[in-house]
């Protein structure tokens, strides 16, 4: 971010009036604190969801996809349409973090977190199924290259199934790396506050070390970029790639060149459909309601909607050119969806998909909070039914009509799909609770430019950094550990005073070494009991005299020369 | 205010001049009657040797025009010969009017592309770019005469001055099942009446967009900025059902029997990088001009980013397109490559390396992106891929295997980039370089990125 400058009539992204401690408390809050009786309750429905889900895995993976309502004609139904639901769910997240990242949209900072752990979340429940459908998971490693004696048994590369299984794997691990990366910070800050040493050893080794020096910060802004580049076009191949397991096929319906780029749209769209149904809780059970605003609902809501008519545009087109194209089949394929016996289900996804997204035209309507939501669980309603039409409807009515038929799920196919639904929410409110749900380094980075109290002190043309008072009572909390260590090392200090002279009460007054940066009420006192009270004495202070001090304060290695005190003292001294 | 330099007038009447009568020529020299062109073919055939014979091998079964045959070969080989020459003298009939099209449109397409651009930017209320907004209004200028000329060649055609659309032919409709399934959408009227909504649409769109962005510089609120929004927003509904639609139209329509659903994003990619490019540099241009002051490299950087990501964007949906109708294999939709690969090889992929790998490599780096002699030879590239795209989606299916780069292509170009100029430049004297009152042209200014 090269300039804090910002048009006077864009809105603020942060809310009321905070400044920087202000985030640091509100975002460490939901960690540090205790959950709520609501998050409990959540927690146990999802959580049984869950098991129930596992329940039917496991029945289904000791008895056999026999379990489910497959049948020979429709080989491939809610198996498949769960699991391109759910990836495409976890587009939502990569766009946000990568795409708007390079198109500098600063609204991401305070939902992109959220939506990376959703990104990751979701590519776990989608992850699930064609391992289960393997139906002897067991022997999930045929599927490797591997020398092996079963004969001719050999990967497939020319499946796109295959190609899926390494894209997923991909994204999962760059979304993953990504995520983290942008945590280091922010696992750091909840470190630097914990209290209980248990938790400080648990985020110092999630933060891998982070120091906050200019070099880390450095590296960090160099590693996003690079991997923002990197997972753009992830984004785009990972959807692609599932849509070719339908495209590269003969089948009606499925063959069809405009898939890749549609697949992508429908699924940035149930993506960010899913962020809003996410978000729009998460800012109310976790207070966040400064950082993630109506506007960034309303944002959301408009990437919906643009993504939203690209997906009704790509439907339209479908339709037409099975028409234009002349070819029976491909028309019959799309008069069946529209009027066959799956009609309900077409009309469903054209409803939920096409046209509740127009709502968002009105400005009152995508600013509307409940309508927001109830929209979002449409749109996801919507985006698994065009799954189910695509894959269903295609294949129901083979090119022989003496095996045409109809697919009816079975209690262990709905059983998979909540217990999947759970799961994901397991995760989630786990997340909720112990990591920082708004990624607090980047929102700071925005402040300036971006937050509500300084656009007004702007505006008012004062000075953006009167914040002294929070400062103030930010060193009292963290030098209080560095009390006790004051020894009396006589020796020590008689020689410090001899470099830096001694306080004479008669002839010198006393300065306030709190306007230095660095030094809090608490050191003052130190420094005071050492006898140093003024700025002059400060100000001769060399790496020399830097070290006697931290030994003999024993606290903060290094901090006074970090801050330069003696530089700042003297400046204060000449401006006294 | 810009004034338009007499050298840079002088030369786009030159180019307009000298490719008026390259033209000319073209139209001249290309056969009318069936001997005419057996000579030419025979002459033709000497200079290229066994490469053309191949070529002429699989001319049969791909030729897009081969309802046209099958009806033929069926009254025997005497009477084949003479469909076959007859057939010849349509391919060079069309060759000047094919070179005509692909260049009138893919001028037309760049004004297009940027007046696409130009509302994302208004509708997504970007910051940077408010500085260039002149420079895009400029380009879109040409959408007028550019329209204008591409609708003319249109309704000639319907009136069967050329052979550029089979389907218009009814002889041809008469004996083909499949076209006389269409015949409710491809008919004459009815897509010159679509064709006339379009260029209505944006035309209108452009005319009154430039309007309220004149007129914000000179008020003192801010409504015209927003009537401005949400007429970015409106446009950006109809361009995307509109674009689509002409593309299927003016373009796949050419080979009446294939069809892809991609197309239309396929074009949009290619009218969409052609565009931004022509905006990197005419801003170039000017600013070595002295002008446009507060434009940085910057700028410059966002716009080379933008080329070299919807460069990679092109390839993404080209690829998705060829992929997957060579790995399904349906002849009836293959035939489209087979035809490319067989006849047009080298401008095929000549047009994958000049529109893929040449920006991937090229603008990758950070510091390419903000040298203006960089941006400049980059875009020339990627302009000229782009024609070849176009030539390749034309080519084809109107003159088959008797294309070649020769006077009526090259002069096309350098006419319609003459006027290209021409308009483009004069639009741009006409009002300041720079919007004064634009909301975020504080943003603009302060841009560094």
């Amino acid at each position: 971010m090269a300039s804090h400058y910002e048009a006077p009539i864009r809105k603020p992204l942060v809310l009321g009036d905070k400044g920087y401690h202000d985030v640091t408390v509100d975002i460490a809050a939901p960690v540090e604190g205790k959950a709520n009786k609501q998050w409990w309750i959540v927690f146990s429905i999802a959580l049984v969801a869950f098991l129930w889900g596992l329940g039917c895995i496991i029945y289904t993976v000791s008895t056999g996809i026999g379990t489910w309502g497959l049948n020979k004609t429709v080989g491939w139904a809610w198996d498949i349409t769960n699991f391109v639901w759910w990836v495409g769910i976890g587009h939502a997240g990569t766009l946000i973090s990568a795409v708007l990242l390079l198109f500098r949209q600063k609204w991401r900072m305070a939902i992109n977190r959220s939506a990376e752990a959703m990104t990751i979340f979701s590519v776990v429940q989608a992850g699930l199924f064609p391992i289960i459908h393997m139906g002897r998971p067991w022997l999930a490693y045929w599927v490797l290259p591997i020398p092996n004696q079963f004969g001719s048994l050999w990967v497939n590369f020319n499946s796109p199934l295959l190609w899926d299984v390494f894209a997923i794997s991909t994204y999962l691990s760059v979304s993953l790396v990504f995520w983290w990366t942008g945590l280091l910070p922010d696992f750091a800050m909840i470190r630097d506050r914990a209290v209980r040493p248990f938790q400080k050893k648990i985020y110092a080794l999630l933060s891998f070390g982070w120091s906050g020096r200019a070099k880390d910060w450095q590296r960090f802004e160099e590693v996003s970029l690079v991997l923002a580049g990197l997972a753009t076009p992830l984004v785009l191949s990972v959807h692609t790639i599932v849509s070719f397991d339908f495209a590269t096929s003969v089948i009606p319906g499925w063959h069809t060149t405009i898939f890749p780029p549609y697949f992508v749209a429908g699924a940035i769209f149930s993506g960010f459909a899913m962020v809003n149904t996410l978000l729009i809780i998460m800012r109310k059970v976790c207070n966040m309601e400064d950082y993630i605003t109506i506007q960034h609902i309303e944002l959301m809501n408009i990437v919906i909607m643009l993504t939203g008519s690209i997906v009704g545009c790509a439907y339209i087109t479908e339709l037409f050119v099975a028409w234009y194209s002349g070819v029976e089949y491909e028309q019959y394929a799309f008069l069946n969806r529209a009027t066959g016996p799956y009609w309900w289900a077409y009309w469903a996804m054209m409803t939920c998909n096409v046209f509740s997204p127009q709502f968002m035209w009105s400005k009152r309507l995508r600013t509307s909070i409940m309508f927001s939501f109830a929209i979002s669980i449409v749109v996801n309603i919507g985006m698994w039914f065009e799954r189910f039409v695509i894959i269903v409807t295609s294949l129901h009515r083979d090119y022989l009509p003496s095996s045409w038929t109809m697919f009816s799920p079975t209690f262990v196919d709905i059983g998979i799909f909540i217990g999947t639904i759970g799961f994901f929410f397991v995760l989630f409110l786990l997340y909720a609770r112990t990591f920082p749900v708004i990624a607090q380094a980047e929102v700071k980075s925005i402040m300036k430019s971006s937050g509500e109290r300084y656009k007004k002190l702007r505006e008012a043309g004062k000075p953006l950094y009167q914040i002294n008072k929070l400062a103030l009572s930010n060193e009292t909390v963290t030098e209080q550990v560095a009390e006790a260590s004051v020894e009396e090392s006589d020796a020590q200090v008689s020689s410090l005073l001899g470099t830096l002279g001694t306080f004479d009460a008669e002839n010198d007054t006393a300065d306030d070494l709190k306007k230095v940066k660095g030094i809090g009420p608490q050191m003052e006192a130190t420094l005071n009991q050492i006898g140093i009270f003024t700025f002059a004495q400060v100000s001769r202070m060399t790496e020399k005299e830097y070290n006697l001090l931290d030994s003999i304060t024993g606290s903060f290695p290094g901090r006074a020369q970090r801050d330069d005190w003696a530089g700042q003292a003297n400046t204060l001294n000449n401006n006294k | 205010m810009y004034t338009f330099s007499n050298r840079l007038k002088i030369a786009s009447f030159i180019l307009m001049a000298v490719g008026a009568l390259g033209i000319g020529i073209g139209f001249i020299s290309a056969p009318s009657t069936v001997e005419e062109a057996k000579a030419i073919v025979a002459s033709h055939s000497d200079g290229h040797g066994d490469a053309h014979g191949a070529a002429e091998a699989s001319h049969h079964t791909t030729d897009a025009h081969g309802d046209t045959h099958g009806v033929a070969e069926a009254h025997g080989e005497g009477h084949h010969d003479a469909a076959h020459d007859e057939h010849q003298l349509h391919q060079l009939q069309n060759k000047p009017w094919s070179a005509l099209y692909v260049a009138a449109f893919f001028f037309f397409m760049i004004a297009l592309g940027v007046l696409a651009f130009y509302a994302i930017q208004r509708a997504a209320q970007a910051g940077w770019s408010p500085l260039l907004f002149r420079v895009m209004e400029g380009i879109t200028a040409y959408i007028v005469p550019g329209g204008v000329i591409v609708f003319v060649i249109l309704v000639l055609s319907a009136m069967h001055f050329n052979h550029l659309f089979v389907w218009m032919d009814a002889d041809v409709v008469a004996h083909d099942a499949l076209l006389q399934g269409k015949k409710g959408y491809l008919n004459p009227t009815f897509f010159l009446i679509r064709a006339a909504i379009f260029l209505a649409g944006w035309i209108f769109y452009r005319e009154y967009s430039r309007k309220l962005s004149i007129a914000q510089d000179n008020s003192d609120d801010n409504s015209n900025f927003k009537k401005n929004f949400r007429a970015a927003a409106g446009f950006l509904v109809f361009y995307l059902v509109s674009e689509s639609m002409m593309s299927w139209d003016w373009i796949m329509s050419v080979d009446p029997h294939w069809f892809s659903t991609l197309f239309g994003w396929y074009v949009f990619a290619s009218m969409f990088v052609s565009g931004i490019t022509v905006i990197a540099m005419v801003t170039i241009y000017l600013k070595s001009k002295g002008h446009l002051e507060d434009v940085n490299n910057s700028h410059i950087h966002d716009l080379a980013k933008f080329m070299f990501g919807i460069s990679i964007f092109w390839t993404y949906l080209w690829f998705a397109q060829f992929m997957l109708i060579w790995y399904a294999d349906i002849p009836e939709e293959v035939t489209y490559y087979v035809t490319r690969i067989n006849d047009y090889r080298l401008p095929f992929f000549g047009m994958i390396v000049m529109n893929f790998l040449f920006p991937l490599l090229i603008l990758m780096n950070s510091d390419f992106k903000r040298m203006n002699w960089f941006v400049i030879m980059a875009g020339t590239v990627i302009l000229s891929g782009h024609y070849l795209d176009i030539f390749n989606m034309i080519m084809p299916a109107t003159v088959g295997d008797k294309w070649f780069i020769g006077i009526p292509e090259i002069s096309s170009v350098l006419f319609f980039a003459g006027l290209f100029i021409f308009w483009v430049f004069r639009a741009l004297t006409k009002q300041p370089l720079q919007p004064t009152r634009n909301p975020f042209i504080g943003e603009s200014k302060h841009f560094h990125y």
